[in-house]
């Protein structure tokens, strides 16, 4: 990029454009807009720009505080470069989605900005003081937008969402802090190198003696919390159903990627050893995510706790995925293993964040529409008022359920392809999870959409020419994902490649 | 277009050099009603001529294709050459390895294509008049043009992948059309069911899918020797155990039986097939009759190969004994409740169900032709029956009840005449129909087999019911006096002439299945045919024939003799009812397997999801909760602090914490600032300790 910084660029437009938004009064929806779709531009310059051999590139270091091993360092391989673009595809989405916002939009539209900002730092920082600085910022926006602007419960559940987060936070930063004070390094690549040398281990057991378990345990549980892993996940249904559908969106969306991108960048490399030692109890856990993450779905009344458990259940995949991964490689069919696990683990991130976006995208309008209403008994026989709103929101449901042909179902296959000779017992309890999300999914689409329509929903209104135009593109991406997933699988690839190739179980 | 541009980017040369145009022009077949479908999903509702006319169209020209590459098959085997054509290209890179996908031109799936498109677009023309007067008209005709793509990739996969994805979709296809009228609730719940048991198959498909794809290194069918189905590969896969005595070919075979099963509506995945009649009927003819359910017997005998491998000359494997036993007893299974239903469509649908048990049993003690021949009789002759009973539902005012109808033989001529061709076919009647050879097809293979003799008693008893269970229903509907409301009348020209056209194949298809010219088994073995009547002279074969004749002339001269020109009242109890009231119940209730998973499976997944709440509500939140009251401790402990140190604000938050609930979320304030606090006090930490840390 001619030694233009882009990646700088790209964390600072979303901050210059939060503070004009602040003073934009009225006009903050028009300025989040413009600068969320510069920052979907920016980010697909970014992803064509990565290095094709998959490692880091469009490197920028600069010295911070040489002495604390503070750097200014940011850097994205095709994984940072795909979760860029995720969360420039989510942000503007929550954007779209939120046009009724009509207590003070500046201050929303701000702060939802400024958690693009969080985002956007997070995953281009390859220090972990910049890194660490981002994903606690990023919280801030993110409590205040449930806080203020959310349901009738939402000061707990904002609460709850803080608390959670940063419980596990305080555990990943004192471990990191450990790890600082043994090796003097904060860069994750170069203490990705020291672990898969094994000499990460060496200094820490050196100056700290036998610890390196535990704190492979307080890095795991900030990431837990965060994506979540059952039983770490309670905070989530009420933030999730609490917050304002455009806000469930990008903590769902995007935020939730935090954590699995955390664990690929910083657990996995730095740990994995350790993480193989503990696979076993991590993939029964993983696999609880998946099952009863989908079974607690399916007892759920209210829509959006109902896809916040469903979305509990779509990432327990990525866990499952990386988990069952975490084996010291035996031959090539196994590492074939591992890479088809991988792949599937990012292309699962970035579909699920697209497709359960667009649903409670959905759900906003049926709740808009409804005045507030989003119980699963709460409808009926809307497809007859509103074709158009239910074939849409069928295909995302579809999409969510994993049907081929649409984009949540490569990502699925390509996991279980992978984790299913890795670990058959965990692939074929998890397979469960399919089932069960297809029951519930399918009872959504039947108590919603089907049976006799009311009166009262009688001329629930369709989607305008706005609505479709809007959701067009995100429905053209599920079918196009769906049918081409090569257009990221094929660019992934290489860098899952050198991601195993450095990584030591 | 895309695609066509992948592939030539992706071509393995060598393939791009063997594969004829036929071959290579072969993804068209279902691309081009796919597309049809996505324009007219775009249409506008009132277009209701174009929508058909697309349709139609892109289906019209899918047969076309599919005969020039049928032909292109016969004219290989004319001249002794077996055609074997793929197309393969790689779909996505995972590691080292890649994923493909790609399709293939055989006999068998020239065959079946052609079957596809030809009794799909009979249908399609029946339906323009069978539901001429619904308001969805046009998304009717998206959603079959959908669904005949679908069908279409199903029958052309050379990759165990693709299959799947094209069954998934075709899976889907038949969801949105069951559910097609969606204001009725049992429709909707049907389409749920129907879904949702075929799923149940799917997974387990997905697992051998997945486990032939680690132990092979390819889904694909064929590719140059490399392929999962070629010697090669399954020579591996033999030497792979599995465990429980079964090699890795074994355990993937069943795997991927339990996805034919589902979608075959085999024991016990067969629930759904039934209420899938909620369709409308020419939904119940194309799918739910010569289509889609016949696609697990194809599946089957796709991956032949795989379910044969380790089978030493004349023995079987583990896979297809299971795949004879449970094809057997669904037959048997499915003909019983067939006798005592009273639906129309119902009658047909439990017969479909058990004459795919006979295909199924066909495969497993035959081969791919026998099974296959059935398969495409059955397509005929039930695609038949089916529209005849939607013509004589739609000639009866939507009247679906047997015991509402009768006499109609004068009423509806056209449809008697065809509905009585394909019964017959069905039954088996001997020499004239096409259903007598491919059943005896069947039966011949049972007779020999080495295993067992049980299931060839099974399937002549089968034969004996279905004849008995089609005379009880033609009697109710064609015969004795008009039961039924209004004045039936015969359907419109439109709908009868695609009648007639299945009744003629219905009974010309036997032509090429003889023992005398058994052309359809040679064209699919690539053996040459002769002409021989020697055929026939083949030990126990002319026994075979006779008895089985005599097995079905007496199932059907019991069924006349029961309720034939007696036209019973509605209310009366049926004559099977009054001889044998106990059996009678457990038949008419389908010997109660909905109700019994009811109280297993169903009560099993709502009880589970009521655990998972439970657990999250009250394990997890507990422990939330303890973590919680750990934290009010802290928080006296602070208040105690902040009396002394702190100014007023945080007091106030803390009384807040102190006299909060049991939760964490109802415990904490709720005060930005304090958080903020912790958050701040924690970088504070962190460059205090980074500072000591690095002067030291």
């Amino acid at each position: 990029m001619n030694g233009l910084p882009i990646l700088t660029l790209i964390t600072a437009l979303p901050v210059v454009g939060a503070l004009v938004a602040f003073l934009a009064g009225k006009h903050a929806r028009t300025v989040a807009l413009v600068t969320t779709l510069a920052g979907l531009v920016l980010t697909l310059l970014v992803w064509t720009q990565v290095p094709a051999d998959g490692s880091i590139g469009l490197l920028e270091r600069a010295a911070w505080a040489p002495s604390l091993g503070i750097e200014y360092h940011l850097g994205v391989d095709a994984l940072g470069a795909l979760m860029l673009v995720l969360s420039a595809i989510v942000t503007l989405m929550s954007v779209d989605a939120a046009h009724h916002v009509h207590r003070q939009p500046n201050v929303y539209f701000g702060l939802v900005l400024l958690l693009q900002a969080g985002l956007f730092g997070s995953f281009t920082a390859l220090n972990f003081f910049h890194w660490f600085l981002f994903w606690e910022l990023s919280l801030i926006p993110a409590f205040f937008l449930i806080k203020l602007w959310g349901g009738a419960r939402r000061g707990p559940a904002a609460t709850q969402f803080f608390v959670y987060t940063m419980a596990g936070s305080v555990a990943l930063l004192l471990s990191f802090l450990a790890v600082f004070l043994s090796t003097g390094n904060m860069d994750f690549t170069e203490l990705a190198t020291m672990a898969s040398s094994g000499q990460l281990e060496q200094l820490v057991t050196a100056h700290l003696g036998p610890v390196m378990m535990w704190l492979a345990v307080g890095v795991l549980a900030g990431f837990a919390v965060k994506v979540p892993l059952a039983p770490f996940h309670t905070w989530l249904p009420a933030a999730y159903s609490e917050a304002p559908s455009p806000v469930t969106m990008l903590l769902t969306g995007a935020m939730s990627k935090m954590g699995v991108y955390g664990l690929l960048r910083i657990a996995v490399p730095l740990f994995g050893h350790q993480i193989a030692q503990m696979r076993t109890p991590l993939l029964v856990l993983a696999v609880l995510t998946v099952v009863m993450g989908a079974w607690a779905a399916a007892a759920q009344k209210d829509l959006k706790r109902l896809f916040a458990y469903s979305s509990v259940n779509h990432l327990g995949y990525c866990l499952l995925g990386i988990f069952a991964l975490a084996v010291p490689a035996a031959g090539a069919a196994q590492q074939t293993s591992q890479a088809a696990a991988l792949n599937g683990v990012i292309l699962q991130m970035f579909n699920h964040g697209v497709t359960a976006a667009a649903v409670f995208w959905f759900i906003a309008m049926l709740q808009q529409r409804s005045g507030g209403e989003r119980g699963l008994n709460d409808f009926g026989g809307l497809r007859k008022p509103a074709p158009v709103f239910a074939g849409l929101m069928g295909i995302a449901l579809f999409s969510s359920l994993g049907l081929p042909g649409l984009n949540g179902f490569v990502g699925e296959f390509l996991i279980f392809r992978g984790v299913f000779p890795l670990s058959w017992v965990a692939a074929t309890v998890s397979i469960l999870g399919l089932l069960v999300t297809a029951a519930v999914i399918l009872t959504v689409i039947q108590r919603v959409f089907a049976g006799p329509v009311s009166e009262h929903w009688a001329s629930f209104p369709d989607m305008h020419g706005g609505e479709r135009l809007a959701m067009a593109p995100v429905i053209g991406l599920m079918l196009l994902l769906g049918i081409l997933p090569q257009l990221i699988v094929n660019s992934m690839n290489p860098t899952v490649l050198n991601l195993l190739a450095h990584w030591r179980f | 277009m895309l695609m066509q541009e992948e592939l030539t980017a992706a071509f393995h040369p060598q393939n791009a050099c063997i594969a004829s145009y036929a071959a290579r022009s072969l993804w068209l077949i279902p691309a081009v009603p796919m597309v049809a479908a996505g324009f007219i999903a775009l249409l506008r509702q009132p277009k209701r001529a174009l929508a058909a006319g697309l349709a139609i169209g892109s289906l019209s020209f899918s047969l076309f294709l599919s005969l020039i590459a049928f032909a292109h098959v016969v004219a290989g085997w004319m001249s002794s050459v077996a055609i074997r054509e793929t197309v393969n290209f790689s779909w996505i890179q995972m590691g080292t390895a890649r994923v493909e996908l790609g399709w293939v031109l055989d006999p068998l799936s020239a065959v079946m294509m052609v079957m596809v498109s030809f009794v799909g677009l009979l249908i399609f023309i029946y339906s323009v008049g069978y539901m001429a007067q619904d308001e969805n008209f046009t998304r009717f005709f998206c959603f079959l043009a959908l669904f005949a793509g679908a069908m279409l990739g199903v029958v052309i996969s050379n990759s165990l992948l693709l299959l799947f994805m094209c069954w998934e979709l075709v899976g889907l296809t038949s969801y949105l059309l069951i559910g097609f009228w969606y204001q009725k609730p049992s429709a909707a719940a049907a389409a749920k069911k129907a879904f949702m048991t075929t799923r149940v198959g799917d997974v387990f498909f997905l697992l051998g899918m997945v486990w032939l794809f680690a132990e092979t290194g390819t889904l694909l069918f064929y590719n140059g020797g490399t392929g999962s189905m070629e010697p090669l590969k399954l020579g591996a896969l033999l030497s792979s155990p599995a465990g429980l005595g079964l090699t890795a070919a074994g355990a993937i075979g069943l795997l991927i039986f339990a996805g034919a099963a589902g979608k075959s509506g085999q024991l016990p995945l067969h629930v759904w097939l039934p209420d899938a009649m909620e369709g409308p009927t020419p939904v119940s003819a194309l799918i739910h009759a010569a289509t889609m359910v016949a696609a697990g017997v194809y599946l089957i005998a796709r991956v032949y190969p795989l379910m044969q491998a380790g089978a030493l000359a004349g023995g079987t494997t583990t896979s297809l004994t299971v795949v004879t036993w449970v094809g057997a007893l669904t037959a048997v299974f499915a003909a019983l409740i067939a006798v005592a239903q009273n639906d129309i469509k119902r009658i047909l649908a439990y017969s479909t169900v058990s004459q795919l048990g006979y295909m199924m049993a066909g495969l497993g003690m035959g081969g791919v032709a026998v099974g296959m021949f059935h398969l495409i009789t059955h397509a005929f002759f039930k695609a038949l029956l089916f529209m005849g009973a939607g013509s004589v539902i739609h000639g009866c005012h939507e009247e679906q009840d047997v015991r509402h109808m009768g006499g109609l033989r004068t009423e509806m001529p056209v449809t008697f005449l065809t509905y009585a061709v394909g019964m017959l076919a069905l039954c088996g009647f001997p020499l004239l129909f096409s259903g007598f050879w491919s059943k005896d097809g069947i039966l011949e293979a049972a007779q020999h087999w080495s295993v067992a003799k049980g299931p060839f008693y099974l399937l002549v008893f089968g034969a004996l019911l279905t004849a008995f269970y089609m005379m009880r229903q033609v009697s109710y509907v064609f015969f004795g006096q008009w039961r039924g409301h209004g004045h039936a009348h015969e359907s419109p020209r439109v709908m009868t002439l695609p009648l007639a056209v299945l009744a003629f194949f219905a009974v010309t298809l036997s032509v090429i299945g003889t023992p005398a010219w058994p052309w359809f088994r040679a064209f699919l073995n690539n053996r040459a045919a002769e002409f021989s009547m020697a055929g026939f002279g083949e030990p126990g074969l002319m026994t075979l024939m006779l008895s089985s004749s005599a097995v079905v002339i007496t199932g059907l001269v019991l069924g006349w003799f029961l309720y034939g020109n007696r036209s019973p009242k509605a209310e009366e109890a049926d004559a099977l009812e009054r001889a044998v009231p106990l059996a009678w119940l457990w038949l008419r209730n389908k010997f109660y397997v909905d109700e019994l998973y009811g109280v297993t499976v169903i009560a099993f997944y709502e009880w589970w999801a009521r655990v998972a709440d439970w657990l999250d509500r009250c394990v997890w939140g507990g422990i939330v909760a303890g973590v919680a009251l750990l934290f009010r401790g802290w928080a006296q402990l602070n208040r105690l602090i902040d009396v002394h140190w702190v100014d007023g604000g945080f007091d106030k938050s803390c009384e807040e914490i102190a006299s909060g609930g049991g939760l964490l979320a109802r415990v904490q304030s709720g005060r930005v600032q304090s958080y903020l606090r912790v958050l701040a006090l924690a970088v504070v930490l962190l460059a205090v300790i980074l500072i000591w840390s690095s002067r030291g």
